[in-house]
């Protein structure tokens, strides 16, 4: 019985934190941001020498072959840095996706992802939210459509597109019939585009790969839940930082006890959070038949207690948390964006009591 | 990571359920159950065993193993899937005993230990004062030097079992020019001496659950001064040792609860149609399943940490403050899914679950409270956990 991080996880983790702090510290993401697209091509090939982009790729095509409790991590230290990267995108749904699919093209797609030459967008949000008449079909060989919230996709060299819940198309941005457009939202460290098809041809189709799908989309919740539980871990850090520095009233405010409960309050979520996401984030490799279930509970809890600490971690500051200048907008815009972008909490919950035999399936 | 305990554990497991499936039906499953002399046989049946008192030294009356966290851990999940309690879950047992293993003396231990395991001698915790709740080392019940003897008098207060305990463990302020923290001593106490007096104090669950809470009044109660444990004035440092261990002891089975609850969604309709049916409750369900699964990986987590001789650090300190509140709130869920009927009590016409969930909402609000209230958990949290300042002490007047 060990239910705990292992040496090299733990050595992942504090390699890949100091990286990014050394590599991309705030005043880089101030930076970025004012880009078209925040996702830095140079860093996107840095984190591929450390076997970052191909984690989750199969050692065959020249990635690490770790498995998703790993690259949790890496999301926990990317959403911990506040780093714009096509990480979730490029290096955990595309993976978990083409190496479900197969084929001679999936694995030279999988050596580029490795080798951080390629990346990759995905454009699956059709799956579990349709607006503003979005959908992606596939007709006689092309693709028509709207595909919204595509994410990670501006500056990527290929999409996944789901045309529906069993096929899969991958196709390059720069194909004619394809028009990308980025939708900017509140948060600068992550793009988020629509795509309008109009006859694009497809490099591939994949038919008949639903449970590929489905586990492209257990492996994307429990990363994103990773991401925005390390986001929460930063506010925490900051919040208890200030709070022992700030004075008013002649001490320091962390001495006085509305603030020490405000902090004790945040901390108590994020401790047992992080135990939620180990397991979710073994079960899938380990026992794939939770997957599933942890997959919406992870996201969903971490989506909840992190609108919590982003409200309250700013409130710790007072004033200055409010302003641009003082960053904490940063880790609050990151978790307020991902709280959608894979399924909102109402519909992960919905799907958690659907998958229990709890409600109806729609 | 590997969530196996292997196979020297499971050998261990397939004797514990053995044990279990084979007693089950002769013995009291639950020992409130039982007659005094069928609990002392239980009692001393599983101490044989190894299943009860497993790492107390066999000279104090145990069994004498090694510790060994996972071997504990499973004979809890296989007494408790077949809903027989393991030994006797009271304050002699599970503060009294470790507090002699650490302080008592030669004399002390030999004595009380090996009773106190088989149930033979019952003990009540004299701590609380009606003025010494959270700040409990302003403590005033006071003991009197006079020959061979101290002489107590004063007041405690949220004393369990006083009115049925032979023996209580007391704090009481023996050298009233010390400071506030090195007046205190820790005695054995007699119910039986003279002077003592015990009222039933009644709580808002009206009775309906494990505990009977007490008010002890001590007038002239006379006890020798060898029975102070450890040295006269140290007594806030011995009772320590145990306060330390009810705050980790206060664990439930929220798995189990959880899916109680579930099943009672299932049946109970509101308007016609289940409450399970019902997107708004079931959201609640599912809000609370995700807080039940993360304590219950965060227990795991935990217990490699303990596994491994770790410091739990602020992970272990949040415990009691999640669990508490999760009971509660699933104790709420549950009243609220039989709507105007989650409000009947005291096995009235139309209860449901003999008024568990009421019971368990009452029980679960008192634990919030008792063993270090929330706030208090929240300070320690923040000083020990976060390395927040203390908050300055109050200018005299």
């Amino acid at each position: 019985m060990d239910f705990a991080l292992s040496e090299d996880q733990l050595l992942l983790e504090e390699t890949l934190r100091s990286f990014l702090a050394d590599r991309v510290p705030i005043e880089r993401v101030r930076e970025l941001r004012e880009k078209a697209c925040p996702n830095d091509r140079a860093l996107w090939s840095a984190l591929a020498e450390l076997g970052i982009t191909g984690i989750l790729v199969p050692e065959a095509q020249g990635g690490s072959g770790l498995a998703l409790l790993d690259a949790a991590l890496v999301s926990q230290a990317l959403g911990h840095a506040v780093t714009p990267t096509p990480f979730l995108a490029s290096a955990v749904m595309v993976p978990t996706a083409l190496a479900a699919a197969g084929g001679g093209a999936s694995e030279s797609w999988l050596a580029g992802i490795a080798g951080g030459e390629l990346v990759f967008g995905v454009a699956v949000t059709e799956l579990f939210s349709v607006r503003e008449g979005a959908g992606v079909s596939l007709e006689a060989g092309a693709l028509h459509g709207k595909a919204m919230m595509a994410i990670d996709a501006c500056g990527a060299d290929l999409l996944l597109v789901a045309v529906d819940e069993d096929t899969l198309c991958v196709v390059k941005t720069d194909s004619t019939g394809l028009e990308m457009t980025r939708l900017t939202t509140v948060d600068a460290t992550r793009c988020t585009a629509e795509v309008l098809f109009d006859g694009a041809t497809p490099e591939a189709v994949f038919e008949g790969v639903g449970s590929g799908i489905a586990r492209m989309l257990d492996a994307g919740r429990i990363a994103l839940a990773a991401d925005i539980l390390g986001a929460c871990e930063a506010m925490v850090e900051q919040a208890v930082a200030y709070a022992k520095q700030r004075k008013q009233f002649d001490r320091v405010i962390g001495s006085f006890q509305a603030v020490k409960h405000m902090c004790s309050e945040m901390i108590a979520e994020v401790e047992p959070g992080r135990s939620l996401l180990w397991y979710a984030a073994h079960s899938f490799d380990a026992l794939p038949e939770e997957a599933p279930l942890m997959a919406c509970h992870v996201l969903a809890h971490t989506s909840e207690i992190a609108r919590e600490i982003a409200s309250v971690s700013t409130q710790v500051h007072g004033g200055i948390g409010w302003t641009d200048e003082q960053n904490l907008h940063f880790w609050f815009k990151r978790i307020g964006n991902a709280r959608h972008l894979l399924g909102g909490p109402e519909a992960l919950r919905q799907r958690a009591a659907e998958l229990q035999g709890f409600a109806a399936t729609a | 990571m590997d969530l196996e305990y292997g196979a020297r554990y499971e050998a261990f497991r397939t004797q514990v359920r053995d044990f279990v499936a084979e007693h089950r039906p002769t013995r009291p499953l639950r020992l409130a159950d039982g007659k005094r002399q069928e609990r002392i046989a239980w009692l001393s049946l599983q101490i044989e065993h190894g299943y009860w008192a497993r790492t107390i030294p066999r000279e104090y009356g145990g069994y004498g193993a090694e510790p060994d966290l996972l071997e504990t851990v499973i004979m809890d999940e296989e007494f408790n899937k077949a809903g027989v309690s393991r030994g006797m879950n009271a304050q002699g047992p599970s503060m009294l005993v470790p507090t002699l293993l650490s302080h008592g003396s030669e004399e002390q231990r030999r004595r009380w230990i090996g009773p106190t395991l088989r149930g033979e001698v019952l003990w009540c915790q004299g701590y609380s004062e009606p003025g010494a709740g959270s700040d409990l080392a302003s403590l005033q019940t006071r003991a009197t030097e006079d020959g061979d003897d101290f002489v107590i008098n004063g007041q405690k207060i949220w004393t369990t079992t006083a009115d049925r305990a032979e023996m209580c463990f007391i704090l009481v302020r023996t050298e009233p020019d010390a400071g506030k923290h090195a007046g205190i001593s820790y005695i054995l106490l007699p119910m039986d001496t003279s002077g003592i007096e015990v009222q039933p104090l009644r709580t808002m669950s009206g009775g309906i659950g494990e505990s009977s809470f007490n008010q002890v009044f001590f007038t002239d109660v006379r006890v020798p001064k060898a029975n102070v444990v450890g040295k006269r004035g140290e007594g806030w440092k011995v009772a320590n040792t145990t306060l330390a261990h009810e705050r980790n002891s206060l664990n439930a089975n929220a798995e189990g609860k959880l899916m109680r609850l579930a099943r009672l969604m299932e049946r109970e309709t509101l308007g016609g149609v289940p409450a399970m049916a019902s997107p708004i409750y079931r959201d609640r369900l599912m809000k609370l399943q995700a807080r039940v699964l993360s304590m219950k990986h965060h227990g795991m987590r935990m217990l490699t940490c303990s596994l491994k001789g770790e410091s739990l650090g602020v992970a272990g300190l949040v415990v009691k403050l999640q669990n508490c509140q999760l009971n509660f709130d699933m104790a709420a869920l549950a009243i609220d899914a039989m709507g105007e009927l989650g409000v009947l009590y005291d096995h009235t016409k139309y209860e449901r679950e003999r008024g568990y969930w009421q019971a368990h909402s009452m029980l679960s609000l008192g634990l919030i409270i008792g063993g270090g209230t929330a706030q208090i958990q929240k300070n320690i949290i923040a000083e020990r956990g976060l390395g927040l300042p203390r908050e300055p002490k109050p200018k005299q007047a």
